[in-house]
């Protein structure tokens, strides 16, 4: 997921050459407040008229208790976004009031239940009520955790070991498997140290998350190349998904993959393998029918 | 409708600043390196934006560094809104 | 009695025998901060001199005084490979009656050698030369000033003109070892007391572009050449001075580290990033018409297997000796890339002359594999378009065109087009390419041409290829 400034037109033209999962128009702590109306007629236009192709489009609006956040809704939701991200989120009863703000401009434009949301976690309180905030709303895809309020709140530093992060990490990954959403790591700020947001990067796909967030396109390859599932893991995934098809073929309820049984959650592990190979760019669509 | 002075936009590459204020009928003046070939276009955008609000005198300089039709026109409401004070959201 | 080659300038320039009319030639690699051209013309014009005729290898913004030239009769012809700044832009508005004529550097070396272009006086600039003449690029003191490397676009024209006179600013005792120009080539020295803008003549050292955009269509032009089918050891390459041409070098770097390929030669304009392979023992020889920058320039000083080449030696169609014909591969840019594959990297999408022909259609010809790296958009200016404002290098030579919005491959190479798709490459149809960036833009308005010749195009075989109209 790219972060993208909400007032910057050439960077948001641009943004999905680069080939990110996920675009993220900022019109939070990006945009200053004399230029917040500016930035929201931009993100509007540019949701509304450029061709993003496949890539999923977030925009991050402002909370709902300042005088920018209910118009950033209306806005949003108007131009089609596919998920609201919202910021500083600590309860589920904001994640609802969120959806509430939805609905009302859904429904005057007759496309209820079209926005998804995504909450951003950058408190301790907001950690603690993790699991409530993931399962707050039907329409929640994602939880993301937000490091720089988080520590700030923590009254801590952040570290590169990011030791301090650990638990709000995992309590993101546990809430939104237990949530069965997806979730998402923090940026890593400093483009001049490839080396530690590499390190960075390991971590928390070791942690589980599904993705990381950025802030420029040259953190794209590090990402890329660090969730790609590995050859070995690809070919095998394959074979499970050949013999689940062998099985359907022959209407066996039993699959086997070299002799030995295979479970449900062998299946599943396989199957992300694929989709994370594709996603990648490791294998396309046509390899696989 | 009453027009204050009002500016949008930058001077940045692939942005536009669009500077409006009170005139008689809409007088568009603009600054472009794409003007051979887009000039005609980015003025109709603009022409367009402002009667589409409501705004049928005014005059509007425009410095263009390259920006799409997407970003004229979100930089020429912003203009207006901030000139009229009438937004487009409720 | 061995001194009296060195004189004065203005001289020099009554011993050459120059006449009104005649054909005066200059090089270029002083760059953007050559003093040569102005201060010859301007010495011409104070002794009264008319309707001179300028072949120059290139211009560039620093030429605008030229402009004054122009308008009182001083010169009313030029030839050139590139023209920019104010003196182009006056010429696109109809500055002179008699058309700019424009060559590739290796047609201006054809042109010079069979007698085609006439030179009656080359002023050449040197960074050493001592009272014979013998002329370097290099430095030979510690005074020297100017340094340019190769002096590869000068020697045609030291070896054909019917006089030349050396200006230098470094004059060196003799003998000025190893020369570039011999001193039996040269009929005057003038010591100047600057040829160039050290500043301006070259950058100091390696900069990686930090631009996003130039590093993606740097990744995505190494991802063709590594997969291309003429990546083996042993291939010789060139690549242009683009941040995005650059960069890719650097990807190629890491792919033949990791796959032990090493590369014969690397040809043309040669960069600090091609001296540091070469120094790393993965290009086995540097051959260098134009050192790009100051490692280059110390590099082709200090070794042996760094060589200096001719425009002749370098791009010439009708010598069957040329580097050209051995080249493997070429990285080019682009102003502008039409559906059938055309370039123009001559004329701005304004109209109005703002680039270089330089050695691209004679690269982009006779290499097995020629690449051209443009961004689809930059900013509203398309550089994919249904057909090119000037064409410079004919489509027949342009084999795979990387934006940022995917791969083309011309269909004449549908084995180029396999190896990419079977790699995984996002190859698209050209058309689409320009389709998508009408459907981002718009459609431009015609340019507002005029209908006076400003620029003739001359292909390199010397036949006229297109023409350049006056802008309004």
């Amino acid at each position: 997921m790219m972060f993208v400034p909400g007032n910057n037109p050439g960077m948001m033209a641009d943004a999905h050459i680069y080939g990110p999962d996920s675009i993220m128009l900022d019109l939070e702590d990006s945009v200053t407040m004399a230029e917040k109306d500016a930035a929201r007629l931009l993100v509007y236009n540019a949701l509304k008229t450029i061709d993003y192709g496949d890539t999923e489009m977030v925009v991050r609006i402002n909370p709902l208790n300042t005088p920018y956040g209910h118009k950033d809704v209306e806005a949003v939701v108007k131009a089609g976004v596919d998920v609201i991200r919202m910021p500083k989120t600590e309860t589920a009863d904001e994640v609802r009031e969120l959806e509430a703000e939805i609905i009302k401009v859904e429904e005057e434009l007759g496309c209820v239940g079209r926005t998804k949301i995504m909450a951003a976690i950058e408190s301790a309180l907001g950690i603690v009520n993790a699991y409530e905030i993931a399962t707050a709303s039907k329409r929640m895809m994602g939880i993301a955790l937000g490091a720089e309020d988080y520590t700030a709140n923590l009254k801590t530093p952040r570290t590169p070991e990011g030791s301090e992060l650990l638990l709000a990490r995992e309590t993101i990954v546990v809430a939104a498997r237990a949530a069965g959403i997806a979730c998402f790591d923090t940026v890593y700020s400093n483009l001049d140290d490839m080396e530690t947001f590499r390190k960075e990067v390991e971590l928390i796909k070791n942690l589980g998350f599904d993705g990381k967030s950025i802030i420029n396109p040259r953190q794209i390859q590090v990402v890329n190349e660090v969730f790609a599932p590995k050859q070995k893991d690809i070919d095998k995934a394959l074979r499970i998904i050949a013999a689940i098809k062998e099985a359907r073929a022959k209407g066996s309820g039993v699959i086997a993959v070299n002799g030995k049984m295979v479970d449900r959650p062998v299946v599943l592990r396989a199957e992300r393998v694929i989709s994370l190979a594709v996603a990648s760019g490791i294998l396309n669509e046509e390899e696989l029918s | 409708m009453e027009l204050k002075n009002a500016v949008a936009g930058t001077l940045e590459s692939g942005d536009i600043m669009i500077q409006i204020g009170p005139g008689e009928g809409l007088q568009v003046e603009l600054q472009s390196s794409v003007a051979a070939q887009f000039g005609r276009q980015i003025k109709s955008v603009i022409t367009e934006t402002l009667e589409g609000l409501g705004v049928s005198d005014a005059y509007v300089k425009a410095t263009d560094k390259g920006a799409l039709d997407c970003t004229i026109r979100a930089r020429v409401t912003a203009a207006a809104v901030r000139a009229t004070g009438k937004d487009v959201w409720k | 009695m061995r001194n009296t080659k060195v004189v004065t300038l203005e001289e020099a320039i009554r011993r050459s025998g120059l006449k009104d009319g005649m054909t005066i030639s200059f090089h270029h690699h002083f760059r953007g901060g050559d003093k040569v051209v102005n201060m010859v013309v301007a010495k011409l014009a104070e002794m009264g001199f008319k309707d001179l005729k300028l072949a120059a290898s290139s211009l560039s913004d620093v030429h605008a005084p030229l402009i004054e030239h122009i308008k009182n009769g001083v010169i009313t012809g030029i030839s050139t490979s590139g023209l920019r700044g104010e003196l182009a832009n006056e010429i696109s508005h109809g500055l002179m009656a008699e058309p700019v004529v424009f060559r590739s550097h290796g047609g201006r070396g054809s042109a010079i050698a069979n007698g085609e272009l006439h030179i009656d006086v080359a002023f050449l600039g040197a960074s050493s030369c001592d009272e014979l003449g013998n002329a370097s690029g290099c430095p030979r003191s510690e005074n020297a000033k100017s340094i340019c490397g190769s002096l590869g676009y000068a020697l045609p024209d030291a070896k054909y003109a019917d006089h030349v006179v050396v200006l230098t600013d470094d004059l060196v005792e003799y003998p000025n070892v190893p020369k570039s120009i011999s001193a039996c080539d040269v009929e005057s020295v003038v010591v100047v007391d600057s040829v160039g803008d050290s500043s301006k003549i070259s950058s100091g050292a390696i900069r990686d572009s930090k631009n996003p955009r130039d590093i993606l269509l740097a990744q995505q032009a190494a991802k063709v050449i590594i997969n291309s089918g003429y990546f083996e050891d042993g291939f010789s390459i060139q690549t242009g001075t683009g941040g995005a041409s650059l960069a890719a070098v650097k990807y190629i770097r890491e792919s033949m580290i990791e796959k032990g390929i090493k590369a014969s030669f690397a040809l043309g304009g040669i960069t600090a990033h091609m001296v540091k392979l070469h120094e790393e023992g993965l290009i086995g020889k540097l051959i260098d018409v134009q050192s790009f920058d100051k490692v280059a320039a110390e590099s082709i000083a200090s070794d042996q297997l760094h060589q200096e080449v001719s425009a002749v030696e370098y791009a010439s169609a009708d010598n069957p000796g040329s580097a050209v014909h051995a080249l493997d591969i070429v990285i080019l840019s682009a102003l502008e890339v039409d559906v059938d594959f055309n370039v123009n990297v001559l004329v701005g999408s304004d109209g109005i002359i703002r680039g270089a022909v330089g050695g691209h259609p004679d690269t982009a010809e006779d290499s097995a594999l020629s690449i051209i790296v443009c961004p689809l958009l930059r900013g509203r200016i398309p550089c994919v378009v249904p057909k090119v404002t000037t064409l410079i290098t004919p489509g027949a030579g342009v084999d795979v065109v990387v934006t940022e919005y995917g791969i083309a491959v011309n269909p004449r190479r549908p084995e180029i087009a396999e190896r990419l798709k079977a790699a995984g490459l996002k190859v698209v149809d050209i058309h689409d390419l320009a389709a998508k960036a009408t459907s981002v833009i718009g459609v431009p308005d015609p340019l507002p041409f005029g209908d006076k010749v400003v620029g003739v195009v001359m292909d390199r075989h010397g036949k006229v290829l297109d023409r350049i109209y006056n802008i309004k």
